[in-house]
């Protein structure tokens, strides 16, 4: 039947057209479209690429940023305890410092006022023997006048100041 | 290679729309039938011969017949050319008008090569005309050729990294491109690349001819993919593309499939069978197709004609009818002008993705 019989003729122009379509579409036709296509594809994957590596740098860079910070304000909170230390520890080493100043200042005069009171002790006594050489003096004049009462009375103060010797 | 979800999908898109055109044409061939049936006694005249007027427009012919003029057609008279011991050319009309040229005649219903130029024997020289098919089929490549080259200079022109395609390259790249991706997918990342302009032109190549077939005035309108030449080199440019650069391991299937000894050379005669008839039904299945198509909505717009002798309510009502069954057909076959220029297109990519399988 004429419908399922390939006619020769059909044949022979389709073979002959359809392969000088083929080559020149295979030559100048599709590898120019297809190569742009994939050249743009590839590029568009590679810009996405890009922006992803560079939204992950911004990223750790935020992340970075944020470290820094948080250590900076670690670091100052560090800086103000230590600061803070440092003054109550100087304040303290003041307070101690004067504490012991005062102290030597007040032993130091404690012990003028020792010497000093010593020293007016000293004189204090020596006018005092001197005063009762003196006084003695006179007593003794007034008394010694009996030789027999001036030899007891001579044996009784020698015997008293070798025994209070 | 391929999805399985996908092919079931497609393979289900195929069955529906083929159930549907095959639910068509069976009602309209009832109706005509019975019609037929009955004026065979008195209104023989009044009946146009439905049948014969849908196979002059679906086969091949030796003019190009446009429109008729105050009762006379109009046709574009094509040129003959003959190889029968030297070549020979003339005009159609010489020998149309007759009914023979010289040596040859156009070959009587009934004969074995009905309608076309035979010897004076019967049979029938090398006969290379520039049919309506030829020249539908030179319209399309030139068609072809120029939409892809023009798509092709806007790219050259224009820098694709910084501009989106505008224009025919706005149109022709997504086409392009799922070609060229289904191929990758199919074929595989190594050599897709030597594969994919095959593949595109013969898509493009359908679906023109496809699109084209369904316009009915002059510059469309041949049944092209409807005819069994066409698709037939089609399928065989396939065929030696698969078959001339298969792999080792693709021929070992074939010639040796890895299967118990004694079953060996049974199965190496099914998967020879099977690869000669993969063409077949590459062949089989556009043609028919395309062929089923146009003799729908030829049908479609007899019915007018048939009820003309019923009077004008059954005319007005039938035209109504099949205006709208008309124009649902013609949507229809845009679909399966797509649908059967995609599937061609997958079919040689996976026969080609067979054929260049590495074996694990």
């Amino acid at each position: 039947m004429n419908l399922i019989t390939p006619d020769t003729g059909l044949l022979f122009w389709m073979v002959l057209i359809f392969g000088i379509v083929f080559f020149i579409l295979a030559k100048w036709g599709f590898p120019a479209i297809t190569g742009m296509v994939d050249k743009r594809n590839e590029h568009i994957s590679e810009s996405l690429r890009l922006a992803d590596e560079a939204q992950a740098r911004m990223s750790r860079l935020a992340e970075e940023q944020e470290k820094l910070i948080a250590e900076t304000r670690q670091e100052q909170g560090r800086i103000l305890k230590e600061a803070a230390q440092a003054r109550a520890e100087i304040l303290a080493q003041a307070k101690e410092d004067a504490k012991a100043q005062t102290a030597e200042m007040v032993s130091k005069a404690r012990e003028q006022i020792e010497n000093e009171r010593e020293t007016a002790l000293r004189d204090i006594r020596r006018q005092v023997a001197l005063l009762s050489v003196d006084v003695a003096e006179k007593v003794l004049r007034s008394k010694l006048d009996s030789s027999v009462e001036q030899q007891k009375l001579i044996d009784r103060y020698v015997d008293e100041s070798r025994s209070s010797s | 290679m391929i999805g399985g979800r996908k092919m079931i999908l497609l393979l289900l898109l195929v069955f529906t729309v083929q159930a549907a055109s095959a639910m068509v044409p069976e009602s309209i061939f009832l109706r005509a039938g019975a019609i037929d049936a009955e004026p065979a006694t008195e209104e023989q005249e009044s009946v146009p011969d439905i049948g014969n007027i849908i196979f002059e427009h679906v086969l091949d012919s030796y003019e190009w017949h446009l429109t008729e003029w105050k009762g006379k057609p109009v046709a574009i008279h094509l040129p003959v050319i003959l190889i029968d011991r030297g070549i020979h050319a003339f005009n159609s009309r010489e020998i149309l008008e007759t009914g023979s040229y010289g040596r040859w005649h156009i070959a009587p219903e009934g004969a074995p090569h009905e309608g076309k130029i035979v010897r004076e024997d019967g049979s029938k020289p090398f006969d290379i005309s520039i049919t309506k098919n030829v020249l539908q089929l030179m319209i399309n490549a030139l068609l072809l050729v120029l939409i892809v080259l023009l798509t092709a200079r806007w790219y050259k022109r224009h820098d694709a990294l910084k501009e989106h395609p505008t224009g025919i390259a706005a149109l022709m790249e997504p086409l392009i491109m799922m070609i060229h991706d289904m191929a990758r997918e199919n074929i595989g990342e190594d050599d897709y690349r030597r594969y994919s302009p095959y593949l595109l032109t013969a898509f493009l190549f359908i679906l023109l001819s496809n699109v084209i077939g369904i316009i009915p005035f002059f510059p469309g309108g041949a049944n092209l993919t409807g005819n069994i030449a066409c698709t037939l080199v089609l399928a065989l440019f396939t065929f030696f593309t698969v078959n001339l650069t298969g792999t080792k391991h693709y021929y070992k299937e074939i010639f040796s499939p890895d299967v118990p000894g004694v079953l060996k050379p049974l199965m190496a005669v099914i998967e020879t069978f099977s690869a000669l008839v993969k063409p077949i039904s590459l062949t089989i299945r556009l043609f028919a197709n395309m062929l089923a198509g146009h003799i729908q909505i030829l049908c479609m717009v007899s019915i007018i004609f048939i009820m003309a002798k019923y009077g004008p309510a059954m005319t007005g009502g039938a035209t109504v009818i099949t205006l709208l069954f008309g124009i649902f057909l013609d949507v229809l076959e845009i679909l399966i002008s797509f649908i059967q220029a995609y599937i061609f297109t997958m079919l040689s990519s996976i026969y080609i993705g067979m054929a260049r399988a590495k074996g694990e």
